[in-house]
């Protein structure tokens, strides 16, 4: 018995280094080899056909999603101020008869839609769309429902040009106040700043394979682990799966998938996400405006592990970092 | 990469040196320093240390910026003797328990002298009271992780507790990926900071210093009343390198400078390190009631 799952271990890892080197999606086998060592799962390799499953060719776009979701979608287009970005969607569509304003990246599901829509990674003026939607839906009082899944915002020149980092910061900042409810699901990739860029709301979801990260794991295994090749451990080590994210508070619930993955069945995923949606929306609109966007700000504020010395302790001792600077000052420097 | 060995020769600050030699340590290492040669990276002229400390660390000659520690930024900044530092103690934990954290952390607190990559406090330019917040690029690239997104926010908070200007010298690699996905919720968090303090009417100056990219770029760096950068600062989303593997090309060395921000139109002003004192005197009076003095 042990032989045999040594054995099936070896097939795995043979899988994986092939899945890495010519970049095809393996999970499913990989999942189903999985099944058979029952009891023990290899985490790391769960892990990695998670990401292997958010990041699959085959998995429903935001436009599929909306679509499905909606009784019916109209796409708006443009942020007024450069031009019209299509890796970054947003209309107004009827959820159980309420006008909703959906914001969500867009990816291909092949090469020709992947070249228009950028794979999923938005330019500025994607963000700016976003935030031009969203203001108008809190003209009219419509929530608003944005779907993530993006490696991250697009890392170029003209994107840095147009200041993709100012487009972020102002969605962050704007979308943190915005006076009507916002629901936030990530369907398949949350890539760090990119992700986070239409992802500050009330509510925060995630698909059961999708993941959210502050970076990819690729990045970060050339980063911190030195290894280009490591993104298995780094996965890992990320802890970017939706019920680590649960277990951390970031999110406020799983939406369970089809088995073997959304891709599997975009009717019953639309289905399920829709219901959720629906349950959310009415709760959320029931509270009155001002408690909504307080509560919105304490979650924000709430994000975050640190130690913190006791209050009385901090005044009691005497203010170090002050006596040393005053020595300084007075020795070194005479100011203006 | 050139400037950051040089960044060797600035004054470090260790905490065990600090304990261990009570009698005028600045003293002590103001000897080092003038003994100490610095070269410019950009015209290599040979500068003594103590003249440079004098020009505020930058070339007499092409003006290069070195860069510089937020104890020295405060020093140079603020009027001598009022500074007070809040948010002392608040610390990192290792909430994804990432392997090696924990001593990167203690090792990079005994060489900055620093709790963490940002010093916050309240202290008077010119007389004029202000919040501020300083980062330092030594301290893990300056990243932000729990502890200096709340800092940051804390420090935010208090201008809109106490109906004060905020300024915040941003400093920064980006997001502290070893914080996982916490270290990306700080972006929203000081985001909604800066959004609550501009509810509260009171102005946030940003200064942008060598270097500011990824994640504090794009959250409150980005969010300042009056965004002013020092000169030459590399100033960005993506790194150049990233940049560069994205698009296979060598990017110029302008490309992502305080100057191309400036003609891009994301800041307002470059000001050089000397006027920096009097800009933002200037600049925290012209957003007081009171006006102008």
């Amino acid at each position: 018995m042990k032989k045999k799952k040594r054995e099936i271990q070896d097939k795995i890892q043979e899988l994986m280094t092939l899945a890495g080197r010519v970049r095809i999606d393996i999970s499913d086998e990989i999942l189903k080899l999985q099944e058979k060592i029952s009891g023990e799962e290899d985490p790391l390799v769960r892990t990695w056909a998670t990401v292997q499953l958010a990041r699959h060719s085959d998995r429903p776009t935001a436009l599929d999603l909306i679509n499905r979701i909606t009784d019916r979608f109209l796409e708006l287009h443009g942020d007024r101020a450069f031009s019209d970005d299509p890796a970054l969607i947003g209309g107004i569509g009827t959820l159980d008869e309420i006008p909703v304003t959906f914001i969500g990246h867009q990816k291909g599901q092949n090469l020709k839609e992947n070249i228009k829509r950028n794979y999923g990674m938005a330019h500025p003026e994607g963000y700016r769309k976003a935030l031009r939607l969203a203001r108008q839906a809190e003209k009219f009082g419509r929530p608003i429902i944005t779907i993530i899944d993006t490696p991250g915002a697009y890392p170029g020149i003209a994107s840095e040009e147009r200041g993709i980092a100012e487009a972020i910061a102002r969605n962050l900042k704007e979308f943190s106040t915005l006076k009507t409810p916002i629901i936030c699901v990530i369907v398949g990739e949350g890539g760090s700043g990119g992700a986070l860029g239409i992802g500050v709301g009330d509510r925060v979801f995630m698909l059961e394979n999708a993941i959210y990260s502050v970076i990819s794991p690729e990045g970060c295994a050339s980063i911190l682990l030195k290894d280009a090749g490591k993104a298995r451990d780094a996965a890992h080590l990320l802890k970017l799966t939706a019920p680590d994210l649960l277990q951390f508070g970031i999110i406020d619930g799983i939406i369970p998938e089809p088995v073997g993955g959304a891709q599997n069945d975009l009717p019953a995923t639309a289905a399920v996400l829709k219901e959720r949606l629906r349950k959310e929306l009415r709760t959320l609109r029931k509270i009155p405006l001002p408690q909504l966007l307080k509560n919105r700000g304490q979650r924000l504020q709430n994000f975050g592990e640190f130690r913190e010395p006791a209050r009385e302790k901090e005044e009691g001792s005497a203010n170090k970092f002050l006596v040393q600077l005053r020595e300084k000052v007075t020795s070194r420097f005479s100011l203006s | 990469m050139k400037i950051h060995r040089l960044s060797r020769y600035l004054p470090l600050r260790s905490r065990k040196r600090k304990t261990r030699r009570k009698a005028a340590p600045f003293l002590a290492k103001e000897r080092v320093i003038a003994k100490k040669r610095h070269q410019c990276p950009f015209c290599h002229r040979h500068i003594e240390g103590g003249e440079l400390e004098k020009n505020l660390f930058v070339c007499p000659d092409c003006s290069h910026h070195f860069r510089i520690t937020p104890q020295e930024r405060i020093i140079f900044l603020f009027d001598p003797d009022s500074f007070q530092e809040t948010e002392q103690g608040i610390t990192s934990l290792n909430p994804i328990d990432f392997p090696g954290y924990d001593d990167k952390i203690r090792r990079m607190v005994n060489i900055t002298g620093l709790d963490e990559a940002v010093i916050t406090g309240i202290g008077s330019i010119n007389g004029n009271r202000t919040v501020l917040a300083v980062m330092s690029f030594k301290f893990m690239g300056g990243s932000m992780g729990s502890a200096v997104g709340e800092k940051i926010a804390r420090a935010i908070f208090n201008g809109v507790k106490q109906s004060l200007p905020v300024i915040i010298f941003a400093s920064s690699g980006g997001a502290r990926m070893q914080e996982g996905i916490f270290s990306l919720m700080q972006m929203a968090k000081t985001s909604h900071a800066a959004a609550r303090l501009e509810e509260a009417g009171m102005p946030l100056f940003i200064v942008l210093t060598d270097p500011t990219t990824g994640g504090v770029t794009a959250s409150f760096a980005m969010l300042g009343d009056v965004t002013l950068a020092e000169p030459g600062a590399l100033i960005g989303f993506a790194g150049p390198r990233v940049i560069e593997g994205t698009i296979k090309q060598k990017l110029p060395e302008s490309f992502q400078r305080s100057e191309f921000l400036l003609e891009k139109g994301f800041i307002d002003l470059i000001v050089e390190r000397k006027e920096l004192r009097p800009t933002l005197s200037y600049l925290i009076e012209t957003h007081s009631p009171e006006g102008v003095r």
